[in-house]
């Protein structure tokens, strides 16, 4: 997969490309862990806390979530409802990753906890089981970095950063999920899978919970195999 | 949020992670295999979507817009990874300044 952009990154730095590229996805993930810590402490979470839910939650959308609900004055049990919800997707990268750790054998449970939508990203965005591997480790290591100290300097700011959307900071996610996208598009089962995806996630937002919308996506999975079936019958 | 809140919620999340590893080794090479295979672009086609258009419970059309549609032309023009970052964070700052 010569064209995607994973591999269109010069060698001119010491970095190979699918190491540098989860480096540089993880200081991204650094300055949106910034306004994690800054949500936190406006939510009442104190240092440890904060950093205690980056270290061992270590899910964005989720901290987001259980963050955002204790702030406007909900229960716990509903900030971790609505937080567990979201994480429930990484559950189905496990599925898909689990091909490239299963020799791993005890090891198996430290990469369990880097299964997230970025390191799954750059995992599968490569062609080769040992770039994945190196890719799925060096992304998860760099973000587990950042998004930590991210969280720690976010607390100490405090609201003197203010609102994190005023950067355009979160639009960095959906574009390094655009430019990694290119291999998993690359067949037919590939694109009916990110199309209806991509539908049944928008159609389903105004009738179910946060969370939700991303777990029923994987059902687009179903007419993908059908159209790889039927391809490969026909052929 | 207590301690024991947190701790469940890490467990929680956790779990989920582990537990797909481990089932994911017990599928066998058949149809269900092929669909994990496909749950890569499924996954991330929503989550680009919802990124882009979600907000707390309904979908709008706002700045993010903006950076999606750079982040696809950029993407196309083979720019590398960080540029299509920088890229899409600036232009979707410049549409929220304009568009207020």
């Amino acid at each position: 997969m010569d064209r995607s952009p994973t591999y269109e990154l010069n060698v001119r730095s010491g970095l190979s490309p699918h190491r540098r590229n989860g480096v540089i996805l993880g200081a991204a993930v650094g300055l949106v862990g910034v306004t994690f810590g800054v949500l936190a402490t406006t939510a009442g979470l104190s240092l440890p806390k904060a950093l205690a839910m980056s270290l061992l939650v270590f899910t964005g959308a989720s901290q987001f979530a259980a963050v955002g609900i204790i702030d406007a004055g909900g229960s716990p049990i509903s900030a971790i409802g609505s937080a567990l919800l979201l994480a429930a997707h990484n559950g189905l990268y496990g599925m898909r990753l689990s091909e490239l750790f299963a020799h791993l054998g005890a090891r198996r449970a430290l990469a369990a906890h880097f299964v997230i939508d970025e390191t799954t990203a750059l995992t599968v965005a490569q062609d080769k089981d040992d770039t994945a591997r190196e890719a799925f480790w060096w992304t998860g290591i760099a973000l587990f970095i950042f998004w930590n100290l991210g969280t720690a300097v976010g607390v100490q700011l405090g609201s003197v950063i203010g609102e994190p959307e005023v950067w355009g900071l979160d639009a960095a996610f959906p574009a390094s999920f655009v430019a990694l996208l290119g291999p998993q598009l690359a067949t037919r089962p590939g694109r009916v899978a990110g199309f209806v995806g991509a539908a049944i996630a928008l159609i389903a937002v105004p009738f179910t919970p946060a969370g939700l919308p991303i777990l029923l996506a994987a059902l687009a999975v179903i007419p993908a195999v059908v159209v790889a079936e039927t391809g490969r019958a026909g052929a | 949020m207590s301690w024991t809140a947190l701790m469940v919620l890490a467990a929680g999340a956790y779990a989920f992670k582990l537990a797909g590893l481990l089932i994911g080794e017990r599928l066998g090479d058949g149809p269900l295999r092929h669909a994990v295979q496909l749950i890569p672009p499924a996954l991330f086609c929503g989550l680009i979507m919802l990124q882009t258009f979600e907000t707390a419970t309904e979908l709008v059309v706002d700045a993010r817009v903006v950076g999606l549609v750079v982040s696809v032309l950029a993407t196309l023009k083979r720019v590398p990874f960080a540029g299509i970052i920088i890229l899409s964070v600036a232009a979707t700052a410049v549409a929220r300044l304009i568009g207020g």
